[in-house]
Parts: structure tokens; sequence; C-alpha cells
């Protein structure tokens, strides 16, 4: 069913009901697709606002930029190992191979907690070094932008814990597989999302 | 079995037995919905209980030494944002929203349930979190409800370290709540519609409740930015809207934030939400005005096009409210352009709803009066705002009482009477039994003139220049003293409409046991709601057999039928017959009573 030929129909005008047995989708995708999608938006949203008030405050003349640790490197490098096991788990488990995909999945969470233990570690290191959070703007900006960029990523912990457990239980496969999709597109978008912030955050 | 969400299976559902699985944590959207709705107008009550101890104040200065300026300014921040977002916003779309999408769309619940109940308990504690600062040291913030920086922390501001930290904290919490929501409901309308129920053959309710609810979703991550940085410049010493400044005397520890930035953030949350309010209440008031005037919407797919194009200009019009607060002129210039514009689709639907009451059969009934009073209040408001949209007119009129009545027209009363309007007309659907029609009657005429009788003279107070958020006149030499009998009378106004509403509550409980019982189909509606087999509807809203849709939502009066209304789960092209006189062989449930 085109989205497009729906909207622009004439809805008064008797037509023959429509044929199948399921109900109405504007989109072939399972509902948890769909409302994923929609937060990823929303989360894109949020950070968009955050990276206008970062340049706008940038540009207000008394801004003086801060060195980036280069601890965020590995950091980086973390993320991006974990998105890749994510992808990995996803395709085991398309293929019906669950213990597989279940090693895979789980290493792909460490790797996200040895991420976020590495930011704590960098936040750590600048407040020692007196780069604090409230020393300078872009301090300031710096924790704001990677704290909301991890308390995504915690979140992200909690559905990927539950999926886990799930895997434990081997109940609900083929639901499994869903999440460890879902999970997999949102480990991806977090990973795109902090390249984002990383760039904005070096090139002060 | 391939995994199906609730919302999509075509079984039927088991009850939950237990009373707390059935009434406290419920999964169920009908329970879910009076949950947030009583929520929603317990905390409202308290707004204007609040608005009553301004009201008091601004009429008989010196004669309550209950209301300092302090706890004045606190009453009115509380009032503000109480009634935008804890009572409007959670009851459109928390409250109707849950109980319409699913009924309206055909589906036996929302698409995620679990995560439905949890969108109301996170609601609870933020209405929780928010009321509980009226018991803390230094009582709730008194910054406005626009929260601007560097007043909002400063000493010197009520509530200037717990209560803001209070609200923020509850609308971090509020936003949390509604995204939980929002998702549900978008994800519902797009994806479990009934079989035969397209988007273009939806009851306009779902439009607006639909577009509305991606507003929300889009706008409060601006109002959630703020929030949190805010939080950050009140909590860990960051300066992200704090200027270097003075307070008390003693130079406070902030350098270089920005207040404006703010501002903006907060606007870019604000105009929307002023449609995140309305858009709703435009798509319940155009079912009732349709329902009660047995005629189709004029203009359906104007209406629905309207909407989103309300929709979408909604986020380009923010800076009008900052006019004051000095912009680029050219900037100026093009939000003024924008406000104006956004005036068209708006009166597009005014039209529509006068065009669809146009030779209608039509019933004057408390929902339909109320849904027309409607229409009235929403003009008069809107016209205000055609004036305050621009920046010439705006700067001088802006900090008076002008803006005051224009803002209390457009989205305090308006909405209000279309919550009125929907409360009427689906209450037999959520009871299963009428309102009294006559207490629902005094209960509108006593509403809707009394607010005219506050608001009105709030125009002409706005001109003489008195303006708004003062405490007290004092002595002010250019405002003439009749102006302070305007306001004893307004005053006296406020307080009759806030006492009327008593009529409504009585109205509600009473009728819950003595209404009269209200059958499936009380008012001839064509829409899915009104065709369940039991009412109120059982859990899972359908029994067996799932609805298939075959018409669009408006069609009323149709020659060649035997009702004057069909519904829309009744097959067969009934258009084209032209044996029937269909003036002497309608029949309408409304006149059988």
């Amino acid at each position: 069913m085109s989205f497009y030929k729906n909207v622009t129909s004439k809805p008064w005008e008797y037509s023959s009901p429509t044929i199948g047995t399921g109900p109405e989708s504007a989109f072939e995708l399972p509902s948890e697709r769909i409302a994923l999608t929609i937060f990823l938006v929303v989360v894109s949203v949020i950070f968009s606002l955050l990276a206008v008030t970062y340049y706008l405050r940038m540009d207000l003349g008394d801004w003086v930029p801060m060195a980036d640790p280069s601890l965020l490197w590995v950091n980086t490098g973390a993320l991006i190992v974990s998105s890749v096991f994510f992808q990995l788990a996803r395709n085991t488990a398309q293929g019906d191979n669950f213990s597989r995909s279940r090693a895979l999945f789980m290493t792909a969470g460490l790797f996200a907690i040895l991420f976020v233990i590495g930011q704590f570690i960098v936040w750590e290191q600048l407040s020692a070094n007196g780069s604090g959070i409230s020393s300078s703007a872009a301090s300031s900006f710096f924790f704001l932008l990677t704290g909301m960029h991890v308390a995504h990523i915690i979140g992200g912990l909690w559905v990927w814990s539950r999926t886990t457990f799930r895997f434990f239980n081997q109940t609900d496969l083929p639901s499994v597989k869903l999440s460890i999709e879902l999970c997999t597109t949102y480990w991806h978008f977090l990973l795109v999302l902090w390249v984002f912030i990383f760039a904005a955050l070096s090139n002060t | 079995m391939a995994y199906v969400p609730l919302a999509d299976q075509d079984h039927e559902l088991h009850d939950p037995h237990t009373f707390i699985t059935k009434y406290v944590w419920s999964q169920d959207h009908k329970v879910i919905a009076i949950q947030y709705g009583g929520t929603a107008i317990f905390v409202g009550l308290v707004a204007l209980f609040l608005s009553a101890m301004m009201r008091l104040q601004l009429g008989f200065p010196d004669t309550f030494t209950l209301i300092d300026p302090s706890s004045y300014y606190q009453a009115v921040t509380m009032h503000g944002m109480i009634m935008v977002v804890y009572l409007l916003t959670a009851l459109f779309l928390g409250g109707f929203g849950n109980y319409l999408i699913p009924l309206m769309c055909g589906t036996r619940d929302m698409v995620f349930p679990f995560l439905n109940m949890l969108s109301f308990w996170v609601y609870l504690l933020s209405v929780i979190i928010l009321l509980s600062s009226f018991f803390v040291t230094g009582g709730p913030t008194g910054a406005g409800w626009t929260l601007y920086p560097p007043q909002t922390i400063t000493p010197g501001t009520p509530g200037h370290d717990t209560g803001i930290l209070l609200m923020l904290i509850s609308l971090g919490v509020f936003i949390i709540a509604f995204t939980m929501g929002g998702l549900n409901y978008v994800t519902t309308v797009l994806q479990a519609r009934a079989r035969g129920l397209t988007m273009m053959r939806l009851p306009l309710s779902v439009w607006g409740i639909l577009v509305a609810t991606i507003l929300g979703l889009f706008a409060f991550p601006a109002l959630l930015v703020s929030a949190i940085m805010m939080t950050f410049d009140l909590t860990l010493g960051t300066s992200f809207f704090m200027p270097a400044i003075m307070a008390a005397g003693e130079q406070l520890d902030y350098n270089g934030g920005s207040p404006i930035l703010f501002q903006h953030l907060f606007w870019f949350f604000g105009h929307p939400e002023v449609y995140i309010v309305a858009l709703p209440a435009f798509g319940l008031v155009s079912d009732v005005l349709s329902t009660h005037a047995r005629k189709n919407i004029f203009g359906y797919r104007m209406m629905v096009w309207a909407i989103i194009a309300i929709g979408g200009l909604s986020f380009i019009v923010w800076a009008h409210h900052m006019y004051v607060s000095g912009m680029n002129p050219y900037f100026g210039f093009f939000f003024a352009t924008t406000t104006l514009i956004i005036a068209v689709p708006t009166a597009m639907k005014v039209y529509n709803w006068v065009l669809t009451l146009w030779e209608g059969d039509i019933r004057l009934n408390t929902p339909m009066l109320f849904a027309i009073g409607f229409v009235f209040t929403f003009i008069h408001g809107g016209l205000t705002g055609l004036f305050l949209g621009n920046v010439v007119i705006d700067l001088p009129l802006s900090d008076t009482y002008f803006v005051v009545a224009h803002f209390h027209m457009v989205m305090g009363v308006s909405p209000v009477l279309v919550l009125f309007a929907s409360l009427y007309h689906w209450y037999p659907k959520i009871t299963g039994r009428m309102m009294d029609e006559t207490l629902g009657k005094l209960h509108f005429w006593c509403t809707f003139l009394g607010t005219y009788a506050i608001y009105l003279p709030m125009h002409y107070l706005g001109f003489l220049g008195v303006p708004r958020r003062y405490y007290a006149m004092g002595s002010t030499d250019f405002i003439p003293e009749s102006a302070q009998a305007l306001n004893a009378n307004i005053t006296i106004a406020a307080i009759f409409v806030a006492v009327a509403q008593v009529l409504f509550f009585i109205n509600v409980f009473w009728s819950l046991r003595n209404g009269k019982p209200s059958g499936n189909n009380p008012w001839g509606a064509t829409t899915l709601e009104w065709q369940t087999p039991e009412t109120p509807p059982k859990h899972g809203n359908w029994g067996p057999e799932m609805p298939v849709v075959h018409r669009w939502a408006y069609d009323y009066s149709v020659p060649g039928y035997h009702q004057d209304f069909i519904p829309q789960n009744v097959p067969g092209d009934f258009g084209v017959s032209e044996d029937h006189d269909h003036d002497t062989e309608m029949k309408s449930p409304q006149d059988a009573q």
C-alpha cells in the first residue's frame, strides 16, 4: 500500500473493502522497529539542539578551546568494536545459530561497558587536571555532550541486559532475534552520533 | 508462532482478574486513560485554586494578608506550568489519546501496553515531584512559567534553590513519560489500524492527536535540553545560561552564559506546545460538531492538511514570543511573517467548522454547546493573536494584560471548552450512562459567559497599559482608578466561574449512578468507538470479531439510508440509491430519546 496514494485518496467516495486479513499498517515493518526509528529521530533532535547551542556559545568571543584527552581515541575504538560485534551477533542470529550469536552479543555489550568506563576515566582525568565541568564553557559542553551520550549508551545497555537474560531463558527466540536487530541499529546509531560529537569536540 | 504485538492479535484477550491488575497496574488503555485523566484534572484543580488566589490579590489588593509578593509569583508560575503541561497536554494526549486511539482505530489496545502503563506511572511521579515543591523550604519556584534565567536561580526569586530544582526534575520526568506514551500513540496509529481503516478514513480526533504527539516528540527535547543545562547551572556551577552577574551586592560565580539562548530553546518548545494542546482540541471538536450537526465535516482533506501544515509551521514561529527580548530586525520580520502565515490554515479550520454547522440538523445538547462555544472563543483569541504577531504592535502590548487575555482566550478557555465538550460527548462511552442535560447546560452557560466576563475586560486593561505580572499596581499615574473597579469585577467573575465547575463534578459523580443508561451509540455516531459490542468496552474492546472498516468517519445524513448515520463498519454503497425520500425515512437515535 502506498502511503502517498493513501493520504491523497478521496475518503468520502465509497470503495470496496481492502483485501487482506491483517490490520492496516503504513509500513511493512514490526511495530518495535517503527517505534525505535521514531525514538532515534527524537534523540537526533536532542543532540541537534545541543550542537546548535554549542556552536552558538563558541561564537560568543570569550571561548577558550580545550584539548581533548587522548583516551577518547581508545574509547572510540571500544565503541567501534562493540558495534561490529553487535552486527556479527545479528548476522549469526539471522542464520539461527543462537549459541554463537549469544556469545557475540554478550561480547558486544562488554565492549560498550568498556566504553562507558573509559568515558568515566576521561571525566576523572579532566577534573583532576583542573578542567572540571564548571572550569570553562568548553569543558561544560564537553561534559554535557559526552554525558548525554553515555546516558543513552547506559539506556541501551539496560535493554541489552534484558535481551541477554532472555537469551539464556531460550524461550521466545524469534522475539530475541528482533531485539538483537534493534540493539544493533541502536548501537550503530550511537556510534555515528559519537563520531559527530567527537568531531564537534575536537573542532574547537 | 511468529511474534504478534497485542494490538494486532485477532483472538480475544484474557481479562486481568485481580483488583490490582485491573485498576492499578493496568495495561488496558481505557484504565490508563482514566488514570491519566483523573490525575490531570486533580492537578488542574490545584492550578485553578492558585488562579483564584491571584485574582483575589489583583481584585482586592491589601485585603488578603495570606498572599504576599512571593506567594503571588509562586502561584503565577505554578498555575501556568500546571495548566499548560500537566493538565492540558496530559489530559488531551494521555487521557483522550489513550482512550480514543485504540477504539477509533479498531485495535484491542495500544501496540505497547506495558510501556503505556509505565508512561502513566512516570507521569504520576512527575506530578508528585512538582507538587512536593509546595512543601519544601522556600516553596515552589516563582520565576514565571517561562523560567527565564538568570532570575530563576538568583537569590531573591522565590524557590530559587530547591523549588526550581524540583520543577526542572519534574519536567524531565514528564518528558520521559510523554515520550513513552507518544511512541505508543504514533506507532499504534501508523501500524495497527483496523482492516479497511486507511489514514484518510481516520476521524479527525485521531489526526489531531497523532500530529500533536509528533509535535511533542520533536518539541519536548528542547525543553529537556534546556532543563538539563539549567540544572547544571544550578547544581554544578556551569554557565550555560548564566552571565557574569551581581546578586544582593555579591558577584556570583557565573561567567559568560547566554540567557537569550535559554529563551530560544524554551520557545522552540513553547510554541509547538501551544499546538500540542490545540491540535487534539481541533480534532475532537471536529468530531463533536459533525456528530451533533448530523453532517459530514466540511472539507475533510483540507482539515487533515491544515492540521499537518499547522504542525509544521509551529516550529518556525517561536521567536514571536521574544520580540521584547530584542533581535535582529530581519528575524523579527521573518517570525512576524511566519506567524501570520500560520493563521491561514487555522482560519481554514474555523471556516470549515462553521460550514459544517451550515444547514446542519443541529442538536443543541451540552457537548454541542461547548463545541460551538469553542468556535467563538477561538476566533476571538485568534484575532488578537494576529495583532500580537506584528512586532510593532506587540512591543507596547507585550507586557500588558492584553497578552494575558489573548493567550487565555486562545489556549486556555478554548481547549478547556473542547475538553468539556469531549467529556460530555464521550462520557456515555466511558461509563455507559448519560450525563444530566440540565446541569450540563447550566454548567455551559456559567462557564461560557463567565469566561467572557473575565477576559473581555482584560483586553481593555491591556489597552490602558496595565502591566501584567505585577503583584500590586501601587500609585500609577497613567492608569485610571476605574481600572481597579474593572479588576474587582474580573475577580468576581473568575470566582463565579471557578465555583460553577462544581456543577460539572456533581454531574459526573451523580450520573455515574443515576444517569440514564446510554446504550452503545446514544448520539448516533459513525466512528468505531461507538460500535463496540459492550459499553463501556471490555478489556480487548471488540469481543471475538475485530471490526472491518468500509467507509470514512463522516457518513451522516446519507440520502437513501434508513438512518441519518452509517457506522464505519457497515458495508455497502448507499450513496446512489434514488428510491427513497431521505427526509421522511431517516431516523436518528437522538430523536428517539
